[in-house]
């Protein structure tokens, strides 16, 4: 019973395992097949036409990104600084577990927030929607990861600082918050990479452009959104480009994660020792 | 110094309330640096100190020893107020520091003028400069005569760490070994140059080498300063204060010049703590 | 607040006023400001969660005006002639969800189980990296997987297997076409599987090892004592677990938008081709015109936030008790 028991349960393991090595193994192979300098750097082909690239989508999910950590990161960590420094019982748990609630809920219906708050005011679509669509997203994961991170800082950094004559909010800013950085940092880098291959919540928000879009008043391209409409398009060439831009989207995810995780294992040993 | 052996055999009940009147007395002449009267502690609902009675004397050691749970190193973050970090924990009685009620004064201002150096060694992720650097810079009080370096190097000096770290010191205070890391912290306590430091369990964790040093440093820093130690460490008390207090459950035994404590104490139960029949 | 109380004993002053006096001061020193501001960001997740039920409630008044409830049992949906009715959608999230969490729960719990009692150590955390990656991968990247590589073996291997061996059960009759309720659930089994996996093997860590060396010592086996003793203490955070999966599930959408069909029918057979709530607002709305038809889809959207926060709420509540009652004993 044990042996069999054993092997079982491995095997659900390995399928689990298996079945991300099939899929980076797929896409490797075939997204780098297809991967070229020119779709790197130049603009979508017109329909009907083969060639080109996806350089404006590449930009705009930057673009994206980069409204969502502005709106996104500094709300959720000064809410996870609250809830690890200046927190009590009941109010920091109803924060926790609102925070978790929202983290759960469907990416999708981010998007009709974002559309109902940005867009039908502004009367169309734009990179800012879609960016505060993601932002949105961000507040939730960045504050556990902040208050996780910053928790973990010992206690006895505090009490050094306090000794001498630091206030609190002193402690916090000038060795609390330092002494917990890197972890922060990390957790920010892991939350952007969940958030920059979220589609559903861009679909109508930033919507899609086939061209460059300037400033962050306009519809935006985004990689993942390029893969959709083109994985679903009766087009041969076009299919090749989504598999090469979820090759880059993959890469780019995992690379994060990757990079995050190797950085948090080895603080963490750091902190220890 | 008379006046103040009085004082230290402090009373528990009331049918010694004389002693007290005499130590007031006594007190009146030579103005101990922290006076602590009638003083009681409360973790939540349990009572962790009761009725404690204590003159610190400037310019001396005092040690406070006993078992551990005992209380002595809650009394010492009473001293200034680092039981605030703890929650649900209540004060009684009273703390003076040249006078002023400590439990009543501007908390960060007590603590510049009370340091504290912990028993694992703290310091922050930063190099041994900004280390050290930190109380002056947080406290804005390096603008007198001295500047910033001036003042860390000073420090680093009187914490008998200078020569090992002069050529480090945009290195970070991890690179340190255990003792030199302790001793970098009591040098970023001196840097606010507080008036009084007090010493929990500072050498516990320490080797022997480490230990020697940082008693040595001791007796050189009464002259300038105040000295409030914990120790578990008998030897250690005998070797370093000039006074010292027994705390049991909760409760300051006795309190008097360490020659007496260790040789010819008063109190049963500070007999058998001393040659060890319990503890 | 994290203050402390001061009674202060020295008779010049009240504790009361003490209590005044001490909050002024930490206003002087800036914590109290530092508390205050910091507080409001933390009450912008309160603040967001308020908003997005606002807007989804606002948004949907006409719909839920001209329906009412009828709106979640009605199988029409005919935007030609501005009648909505949610059932295709609710029944086609459920039936695809159901689906994905009868293959992903003994998948899931058994490599959770494999990774937190039975590896050694070096293997369990090699292997939960990776399915911590696989937990990273985007959705779209799934669909496109799905489109290109499941839903063709789907057409011409498993379905056709399933309708020869298994073709007496109505589930699995009916014309073949790759696309449907079958190959979404699958592709959902695959994603909310290192869901299932990575918390249920917290849960199960965080069981305390008193408990399965007392096991152990009164001869139980390395796998009895991990069936009959630690699952059993663990069972409610991997319930937990279950239902986390069931809500990520249920919300998903470009995955399952990508190979469900996109075909607003009940049908009883897994090969047909249906529809989901969050693949038919992804679909739709940016060509919802109508302001009826628009706010149907978001009425929608409401369904699906009210469901998907319900099991939330559940699942955390689940994992909470259990990861805490461990932590309490260890």
């Amino acid at each position: 019973m044990n042996g069999i028991m054993l092997t079982l349960t491995g095997v659900c393991a390995l399928i689990a395992v298996s079945v991300l090595m099939f899929i980076l193994g797929y896409l490797v192979w075939n997204g780098g097949r297809y991967l070229t300098w020119t779709f790197l750097t130049h603009l979508p082909a017109p329909v009907g036409e083969t060639g080109g690239g996806m350089a404006n989508a590449i930009v705009g999910s930057g673009k994206l990104l980069l409204i969502a950590a502005l709106t996104g990161v500094p709300v959720g960590f000064m809410g996870g600084v609250y809830l690890s420094e200046f927190g009590g019982k009941t109010f920091p748990f109803m924060v926790r577990y609102t925070a978790d609630l929202l983290n759960g809920v469907p990416s999708i219906v981010m998007g009709i927030f974002a559309f109902t708050v940005v867009v039908l005011p502004m009367g169309h679509f734009s990179a800012l929607a879609g960016g505060m669509a993601l932002g949105a997203m961000l507040i939730p994961i960045v504050v556990r990861s902040t208050e996780e991170f910053l928790r973990a800082v010992p206690l006895t950094l505090r009490e050094g600082a306090l000794a001498l004559g630091a206030n609190k909010w002193k402690t916090v800013a000038t060795v609390v918050i330092p002494a917990g950085f890197q972890g922060i940092a990390t957790g920010i880098l892991l939350s952007l990479a969940r958030v920059a291959g979220e589609t559903a919540p861009l679909l109508f928000t930033s919507f899609n452009n086939q061209y460059w879009s300037s400033g962050f008043n306009q519809p935006t391209a985004s990689l993942p959104y390029m893969i959709y409409i083109y994985a679903i398009s009766p087009y041969d060439d076009w299919h090749r480009q989504a598999w090469a831009a979820g090759f880059i989207l993959l890469a780019l995810v995992l690379a994060a994660n990757i990079g995050a995780r190797l950085i948090l294992s080895r603080g963490i040993r750091v902190a220890r020792g | 110094m008379g006046g103040l052996s009085d004082s230290a055999v402090m009373a528990q009940t009331s049918e010694e309330q004389p002693a007290i009147a005499r130590a007031e007395k006594a007190a009146s002449i030579a103005v101990p640096k922290i006076r602590v009267r009638g003083l009681n502690f409360f973790y939540g609902q349990r009572q962790a100190l009761q009725d404690i009675n204590l003159d610190v004397e400037a310019n001396k050691v005092t040690a406070l020893i006993g078992p551990s749970g005992c209380g002595k190193s809650t009394f010492l973050r009473t001293l200034n107020r680092m039981y605030e970090t703890v929650r649900h924990t209540r004060v009684e009685g009273e703390v003076l520091l040249d006078g002023e009620n400590v439990l009543a004064s501007d908390v960060s201002q007590l603590r510049r003028r009370v340091g504290m150096v912990f028993q694992k060694s703290n310091p922050f992720p930063k190099t041994i400069f900004d280390n050290v650097a930190y109380g002056p810079r947080i406290n804005h009080n390096h603008a007198g005569k001295m500047t910033l370096a001036e003042v860390v190097e000073h420090s680093l000096k009187r914490a008998a760490l200078w020569e090992e770290v002069k050529d480090s010191l945009h290195k970070s205070a991890y690179a340190l070994s255990g003792g030199q890391q302790q001793r970098l912290c009591i040098a970023r306590a001196l840097a606010v140059d507080p008036e009084v430091l007090l010493l929990d369990e500072p050498c516990s964790a320490l080797d022997p080498i480490s230990t020697a040093k940082i008693e040595e440093l001791l007796f050189a820093l009464k002259d300038s300063c105040t000295l409030v130690i914990v120790t578990h460490n008998m030897q250690q008390a005998a070797r370093v204060a000039d006074m010292t207090g027994f705390f049991l459950l909760g409760r300051l035994i006795e309190f008097n010049r360490t020659e007496i404590i260790f040789k010819t104490p008063s109190k049963k139960e500070t007999e058998d703590y001393i040659t060890g029949r319990f503890g | 607040m994290a203050s402390t109380s001061v009674v202060l004993n020295s008779g010049t002053r009240p504790p009361s006023g003490g209590r005044v006096h001490a909050f002024l001061a930490r206003l002087k020193r800036g914590d109290e400001i530092a508390h205050l501001i910091t507080l409001i960001f933390a009450a912008c997740i309160f603040a967001l969660t308020a908003g997005l039920v606002f807007e989804l409630w606002r948004n949907s008044a006409l719909p839920r005006h001209q329906f009412g409830w009828h709106f979640l049992v009605t199988s029409v949906w005919d935007p030609v002639f501005d009648n909505y009715g949610a059932a295709p959608f609710i029944y086609g999230t459920i039936v695809t969800s159901a689906l994905a969490l009868f293959l992903a729960m003994p998948l899931g719990v058994g490599a959770a189980i494999f990774l937190a009692e039975l590896a050694p150590k070096g293997v369990s955390n090699g292997l939960t990296f990776v399915i911590e990656l696989l937990a990273a991968v985007p959705s779209v990247i799934f669909g496109v997987l799905g489109i290109f590589i499941l839903v063709p073996i789907v057409r011409t291997d498993i379905e056709p297997f399933l309708h020869k061996t298994l073709g007496f059960l109505p589930l699995f009759q009916g014309p073949i076409y790759g696309v449907g309720f079958l190959a979404a659930g699958l592709v959902l089994t695959i994603m909310v599987v290192p869901f299932i996996i990575s918390i249920s093997r917290e849960v199960l860590l965080a069981v305390p090892p008193e408990q399965r060396e007392a096991a152990l010592a009164l001869g139980a086996t390395k796998w009895e004592s991990t069936w009959k003793v630690v699952v059993p203490y663990a069972r409610t955070g991997i319930a937990g677990s279950i239902f986390l999966a069931l809500a990520r599930a249920l919300g998903e959408t470009m995955a399952v938008t990508m190979v469900i069909g996109n075909d607003p029918k009940i049908s009883a057979s897994l090969f047909a081709p249906g529809y989901s709530i969050a693949a038919v607002i992804a679909n739709e709305f940016t060509e919802a015109t109508g302001s009826l038809y628009r706010e149907s889809l978001i009425e929608l959207g409401l369904v699906l936030f009210v469901v998907t926060i319900i099991i939330n709420a559940l699942a955390r509540l689940l994992v909470l008790t259990t990861t805490r009652r461990g932590t309490a004993h260890a």
